[in-house]
């Protein structure tokens, strides 16, 4: 049993439009320590999934099935009173847009102190000396001076790190992080990953890392979910990941990459573009989703669609034709 | 020597007491695609307004081949606007959502006098086309369109008078990888087709590296360190430089995790108050006594084409003595 056991979980939304298809029977396993990123443009249902486990989805629109289980206990079906309990303490959540997710009325102090008096019934100086800690662990200078201060005052790096703060308050199990450093500049954005990395091997928190970026995850992830269209495309370790990608969108993402065509002998190249456009998620048709871009595609791609199937120890691919093993990004 | 496209000598906006761009000089030569690059609040976007007089330049020219333009009137300057256009960086916002794809790219015809609307209609499907979107899209609305199409008409509205410049602002910034890949291609080849000159604004070093011809870095208002772009990829001589290429996101796990990266401490000053001598260095891991009073100048130093502004790059301001180990490569 893994520490978060997420089993073919399908999420989908009632939109004016119809149902919206948003994430479609996936399964993934979260293990103590890991750093586990789930990878994917915009609309392929990373998010979805991740906020499922604390169940952040709008209640009324959502239809979900499936399975989340964390350390044995499912969490689709808990009430929301024990659900409260979960959330903030056993999972928590650092979001991507630093300024809005934190109170501008509040000083920093209170606001990682509040996470605290809450969950763990700390008296109020209790609370704000574990505050000034927490901002230490998240390596920001002064912190006796900072938990003073409003988040308005605080520069975007800042702020992502007292939102990390908040969220390892309580020391969680696992902590979500959706884009964290997409809204910071690049020299801001090294010392912010580098946090994350640091918190894991002194806290020994599972890390679920939302990005779009294979450049954060290169860098960063033990492993790497990358999802096309709702469902999971590929799963790896990193390192075999990026040496071996088996399904032709994972390979067709690394191909894009402007890093990817410099450098190279011949000077300058071109790009490699994946051709067409992103399926609607309003159908769910029993094929591949992505055969109509993929270079790859027959006709059996149309006939069914490719279920996950294992390639190596901890290497599976969605597709019937996998690019073969030695085919380079 | 041809005259350049673009010229800013010593240009400086003010915004209020925010000082974006103070005292910044470059050219971009004929059909040559100049990347400046930083991060947030660094001016690299004021930069491109100044050009396309969206915003009052506080002082400095801006020459557009060779002629100032600095402070021509509204009117004077309008017959120039024929021959510079910009690309926005949201192509959610940049185009009129009541207007059709068609109205969207002939305006700039109909409102330069270069045709009547009804012979507009060619000249747009043509342009639609080289921009890889089919003539049935021209009655289509804005909303209606990917967020990659929608940039593409960005490009066809900017490239529909055969510009000499064209300004794009982080282009491809809100744009997929996937999409972004061919939205860079597009470029790339409609420059080259074309053979306009190109002010590529962006936070993104792999983009520029793909792309541009020359590189400009800034930071806090100015250029620290400007060259070729393989020359100054591969050999950077600002410690700014080197710590944006040593922090950027490589897409391979092993480079990116045996790599030493040159982490910045601290954040970025406030542009109300730089700090005084080199503006960097309050973050720089190499700063000595002179940086802190002395505003190094754009120097290379072997009189090529690749200046920096660091004092570490001028000899005789090297504190070799007094900082053992602290020393450039280069």
């Amino acid at each position: 049993m893994s520490l978060l056991d997420i089993t073919d979980l399908t999420v989908g939304f009632d939109t004016e439009d119809g149902h919206v298809h948003a994430v479609k029977e996936v399964s993934l396993s979260l293990e103590e320590g890991e750093i586990l990123a789930l990878c994917g443009e915009s609309g392929c249902g990373k998010t979805v999934t991740a906020m499922s486990v604390p169940r952040l989805l709008p209640p009324r629109t959502t239809r979900l099935t499936g399975s989340i289980r964390l350390d044995g206990r499912e969490l689709t079906t808990l009430p929301e009173p024990q659900m409260r309990q979960v959330r903030g303490k056993e999972v928590s959540v650092v979001f991507q847009e630093p300024m809005t997710s934190l109170n501008p009325s509040f000083t920093v102090g209170f606001q990682i102190a509040e996470v605290l008096r809450r969950h763990e019934n700390l008296s109020r100086g209790t609370a704000r000396r574990r505050a000034v800690e927490l901002l230490e662990l998240v390596g920001i200078p002064a912190p006796a001076q900072r938990i003073k201060e409003y988040p308005h005052q605080l520069s975007g790096g800042m702020r992502q790190r007292v939102m990390i703060a908040i969220a390892v308050a309580c020391s969680p199990r696992v902590l979500i992080a959706d884009e964290p450093t997409t809204a910071l500049d690049v020299t801001i954005q090294a010392g912010v990953l580098d946090v994350f990395r640091d918190l894991r091997d002194r806290l020994g928190t599972a890390i679920i890392l939302i990005t779009h970026d294979l450049g954060v995850v290169a860098d960063i992830a033990d492993r790497a979910v990358i999802m096309y269209a709702g469902r999971a495309a590929e799963q790896a370790p990193v390192e075999e990941l990026f040496a071996r990608p088996l399904h032709p969108y994972t390979l067709g993402l690394m191909k894009a990459l402007p890093a990817a065509a410099v450098g190279g002998p011949g000077g300058r190249r071109r790009l490699a573009e994946i051709p067409g456009m992103v399926p609607s998620p309003l159908a769910d048709p029993a094929e591949c989703a992505f055969h109509a871009r993929c270079p790859s595609g027959q006709d059996d791609c149309l006939a069914a669609r490719p279920s996950l199937v294992r390639h190596g120890p901890a290497h599976l691919a969605a597709c019937f034709h996998p690019a073969r093993s030695g085919e380079q990004p | 020597m041809n005259e350049p496209v673009l010229r800013i000598d010593s240009l400086v906006k003010h915004y209020g007491q925010v000082r974006a761009v103070d005292g910044l000089s470059l050219t971009i030569g004929q059909g040559e695609v100049l990347g400046l690059v930083g991060e947030s609040g660094s001016g690299k976007s004021t930069v491109g307004k100044c050009v396309l007089r969206l915003t009052e330049p506080t002082s400095g020219t801006i020459t557009l081949g060779g002629r100032d333009v600095t402070h021509l009137s509204r009117r004077a300057m309008r017959p120039l606007r024929r021959d510079v256009h910009m690309v926005f960086q949201d192509p959610y916002s940049s185009l009129n959502p009541r207007f059709s794809i068609e109205q969207i790219v002939s305006e700039p015809l109909l409102r330069h006098k270069v045709m009547r609307r009804r012979e507009a209609g060619e000249r747009v499907a043509a342009m639609l086309e080289k921009v890889g979107l089919r003539t049935e899209m021209m009655s289509r609305l804005p909303h209606e369109l990917s967020g990659g199409q929608r940039q593409r008409v960005g490009l066809a509205r900017a490239l529909v008078l055969e510009p000499k410049l064209v300004v794009a602002d982080e282009p491809v910034s809100a744009l997929d990888v996937s999409v972004q890949a061919s939205v860079l291609n597009l470029i790339t080849d409609l420059q080259r087709d074309m053979g306009f000159s190109c002010l590529f604004i962006t936070h993104d070093l792999s983009v520029v590296e793909f792309l541009a011809d020359q590189i400009a870095v800034m930071y806090l208002g100015k250029i620290v360190e400007t060259g070729p772009t393989a020359e100054l990829f591969t050999g950077p001589r600002h410690p700014y430089t080197q710590a944006l290429l040593s922090a950027a996101p490589v897409p391979d796990p092993a480079r990116a995790r045996e790599r030493r990266r040159i982490v910045l401490s601290g954040d970025v000053p406030s542009p109300l108050d730089p700090p005084a001598g080199c503006r960097f260095h309050t973050r720089c891991p190499l700063a000595f006594d002179a940086c802190r009073t002395v505003d190094p100048a754009l120097t290379d130093p072997r009189d090529g084409d690749h200046p920096a502004a660091c004092h570490l790059v001028t000899p005789e301001r090297r504190p070799d003595a007094a900082v053992p180990g602290r020393t450039l490569e280069y």
